[in-house]
């Protein structure tokens, strides 16, 4: 992980007295409402439908032990005793009093924890693959770019007042998208030159929410040094240009869409022509000292996979877990493990206290004390010795984490939804619910293979229902909650935006229309087919003419 | 007369700002330093030029500095205007008038201009700061220095922080 100077540690604390004379100034009223929201809202605080909401940034996912045990506490002490895992990796608190948030601000800081930028109209937290730096298949870490991109975007007085919010992400695996730059506003693959040297090809102009699109490449070929003047240049012309009349046409999106791509190119091409070779240009020095922060841990060469196998023969349960919920290491000897926070009848993502601590102390005794957090809502344990996956698993069991099932129909995606968001047109967990609780036969829910069903309360998509296969989206009808189902999103190899089946439905009957669509993929798939690939051989109609004939 | 934070400290306010519609009825006084809108100043730049006292430049959002750049080195003060706190245009402008142009002069901030957006304001290359006038100057003045430290470069120096602690 990156580890703090004595000046980040400084700038947290100098934020959290600025906060805190904010706060209070709000509280005397000498700042409005307005005054204030923008303020607060650089600080994750949102005033939600019951209480406000705290987003607390976690740096492209990464947490320490140490941290984690601190949101315990502060989950504890502050809340109800639970948070959720967001699909930026962030982790919300949804019931903290506003009097008290300069104090969980303070608390966070003891750890080198904040909650910066992530809300309002500003760069918020970058995100990558939640396996960087154990993928087998990435060319380098993406890590220390994510961290070179976050010093540049933190408190960056030019960019604090955008046309509206702005999420960039960062892949380093060349044939899939883990980290989605395809949707995002800024997407950086990171690329290698014929010489080997690391350069970025730079996407901007993706995005989910209202108007959901893909991004267009810009920057072909940006050589690493560059990487920072050639983001501020595409910055600086959405600043400059971006629409400030309609939050709906506000994104970078919109813009890039209106000038076309290659206008956009120019545009930014004449920024960063100004740029280049400045003061900004990365130097050897600093993207090493970056990168001594994220080498990797003391493996051990003596993993004795011999049990490994035979566990695997022995357990049923154990083989489906780990052929489901672990995956490869660039390590030999070793695999990532992802604990997936989607109990039935629990807001998808939602982690109680208890469940942090214990979560804590597996990550010291199994994973070099190192948590990270997923856009799918989950938990990984990075570096998992073989020889000890079994022991693992069996606590994992105990305490409600080894549901087999990441990637599966019940692995949902999913926003806290109308119970919780001021937001909402409409309740999410409750549809949540009832698909898990219809799909509750694990041999059948394997059987139907990898299926990516993602919910949003609203337009704003934080459950990113345009790339799940299933797609569904609440939306409000004259007072009522409806469903809008969308087939064919994917956010795997190559970020896609799904199709709209047709007219929405009641809430009542969500569950039976995901019952005739997975009847027309069980009908139609061919052997190993998953349903992503049957929907695009066949297409949408056969669909719609089970569900709406 | 009103007051305004230059360079740090607050002073007396010594420039008039006149705006389009005051342009229409009036012409600019004789006497004065004044602050003329962009349009105005391309307009009427010669006449402008020959005036004894001092006369600077509004941009409003959507007029950038480029639209000035041959006039800025007979420019003593270019304003920018924000009309809405949350627009936040006007800090590229006062950063491209700092650092694309070398511009010298004052660059004040005008409208809706508050505490907590100062420090921002001031890393970008304002220096001078016509706070709204329903807010206590005094207490504004805390909004230049909520941090000792910053990452990026910005118009004073362009260095990032890991440039600046290695010199």
């Amino acid at each position: 992980m990156y580890v703090y100077q004595d000046y980040d540690q400084r700038l947290l604390e100098e934020r959290v007295a600025q906060y805190r004379d904010q706060t209070r100034r709000y509280l005397a009223g000498q700042l409005s409402e307005d005054e204030f929201l923008a303020l607060r809202l650089q600080n994750g605080l949102y005033i939600q439908r019951y209480a406000p909401m705290m987003r607390i940034s976690v740096p492209y996912g990464m947490l320490n032990s140490t941290q984690v045990r601190k949101l315990a506490s502060i989950t504890r002490d502050y809340d109800k005793g639970f948070c959720h895992v967001s699909t930026r990796q962030n982790i919300q608190l949804n019931w903290p009093e506003l009097a008290d948030t300069p104090d969980i601000l303070a608390e966070l800081a003891s750890v080198q924890m904040h909650a910066i930028q992530t809300s309002g109209n500003c760069i918020r937290n970058i995100t990558t693959d939640e396996y960087a730096g154990v993928n087998p298949r990435e060319i380098e870490d993406p890590r220390p770019w994510c961290e070179v991109i976050r010093q540049w975007a933190t408190f960056n007085p030019e960019f604090a007042y955008l046309p509206r919010k702005f999420k960039i992400a960062v892949n380093a695996v060349p044939d899939a998208d883990p980290a989605l730059i395809g949707v995002h506003d800024i997407g950086v693959q990171i690329v290698h030159d014929h010489n080997g040297e690391t350069g970025f090809q730079v996407w901007a102009g993706g995005g989910l929410g209202r108007t959901p699109m893909t991004g267009e490449v810009i920057g072909e070929f940006v050589a690493w040094p560059d990487l920072l003047a050639y983001l501020e240049a595409i910055l600086r012309v959405y600043n400059k240009y971006g629409n400030r009349d309609n939050k709906y046409k506000a994104r970078i999106k919109i813009l890039v869409k209106a000038l076309g791509a290659d206008k956009f190119r120019e545009l930014a091409e004449a920024e960063f022509a100004e740029l280049k070779g400045g003061a900004m240009t990365l130097t050897r020095d600093e993207v090493a000292r970056i990168k001594a922060c994220f080498v990797d841990p003391d493996y051990r060469t003596d993993v004795d996979t011999s049990a490994l196998r035979n566990a695997l023969d022995e357990h049923r349960a154990f083989n489906r877990w780990y052929h489901t919920n672990t995956r490869a290491h660039k390590k030999d000897g070793y695999r990532s493990v992802t604990l997936t926070l989607k109990k039935t009848g629990r807001i998808p993502g939602d982690i109680t206290d208890e469940q942090l601590e214990d979560v804590a102390d597996l990550a010291d005794r199994y994973a070099f004390s190192e948590v990270r957090t997923t856009h799918q809502q989950n938990m990984v344990l990075a570096d998992v010795a073989e020889d000890e996956l079994y022991e693992l698993w069996r606590q994992l069991d105990a305490l409600g984490f080894a549901t087999p099932n990441l990637g599966l129909i019940t692995d949902i995606v999913s926003c806290p939804g109308g119970d919780l968001c001021a937001l909402a047109n409409a309740k999410s967990v409750p549809i949540a619910e009832g698909i898990q609780r219809q799909f509750d036969d694990l041999d059948f829910v394997h059987d139907l293979g990898p299926l990516d069903v993602n919910i949003s309360g609203c337009m704003n998509a934080c459950g990113h229902h345009h790339i799940g296969h299933i797609g569904i989206l609440g939306v409000d009808k004259k007072g009522k909650e409806f469903y809008q189902i969308t087939l064919g999103g994917r956010g795997d190899r190559q970020s896609r935006i799904g199709e709209k089946m047709g007219p929405s439905f009641e809430s009542h009957e969500v569950t039976s229309v995901i019952g005739k669509i997975i009847s027309v993929y069980l009908d139609n798939r061919l052997e190993n087919e998953p349903f992503i690939s049957t929907y695009e051989r066949i297409g949408m109609d056969p669909f719609k003419e089970v569900v709406y004939g | 007369m009103a007051k305004v934070i230059v360079n740090g400290e607050i002073v007396e306010n010594t420039w008039q700002r006149l705006t389009s519609e005051e342009l229409d009825q009036q012409d600019v006084p004789a006497e004065g330093a004044v602050i003329v809108p962009l349009a105005y100043w391309l307009a009427h730049r010669d006449a402008l030029l020959e005036r004894a006292a001092p006369v600077g430049v509004c941009l409003e959002p959507g007029e950038e500095p480029a639209d000035l750049a041959a006039d800025l080195p007979a420019l003593p003060l270019v304003a920018v205007n924000f009309p809405a706190f949350k627009d936040g245009r006007g800090y590229s402008y006062a950063r491209e008038l700092r650092t694309r142009y070398g511009f010298e002069g004052e660059v004040r901030a005008v409208g809706d201009v508050l505490q907590d957006q100062l420090f921002y304001m001031h890393r970008v290359g304002f220096n001078a700061f016509e706070v709204r006038a329903d807010r206590d100057i005094e207490e504004a003045l805390n909004g230049l220095r909520p941090f000792s430290v910053t990452y990026q470069g910005d118009a004073h120096d362009e260095r990032p922080i890991y440039r600046r602690q290695s010199a």
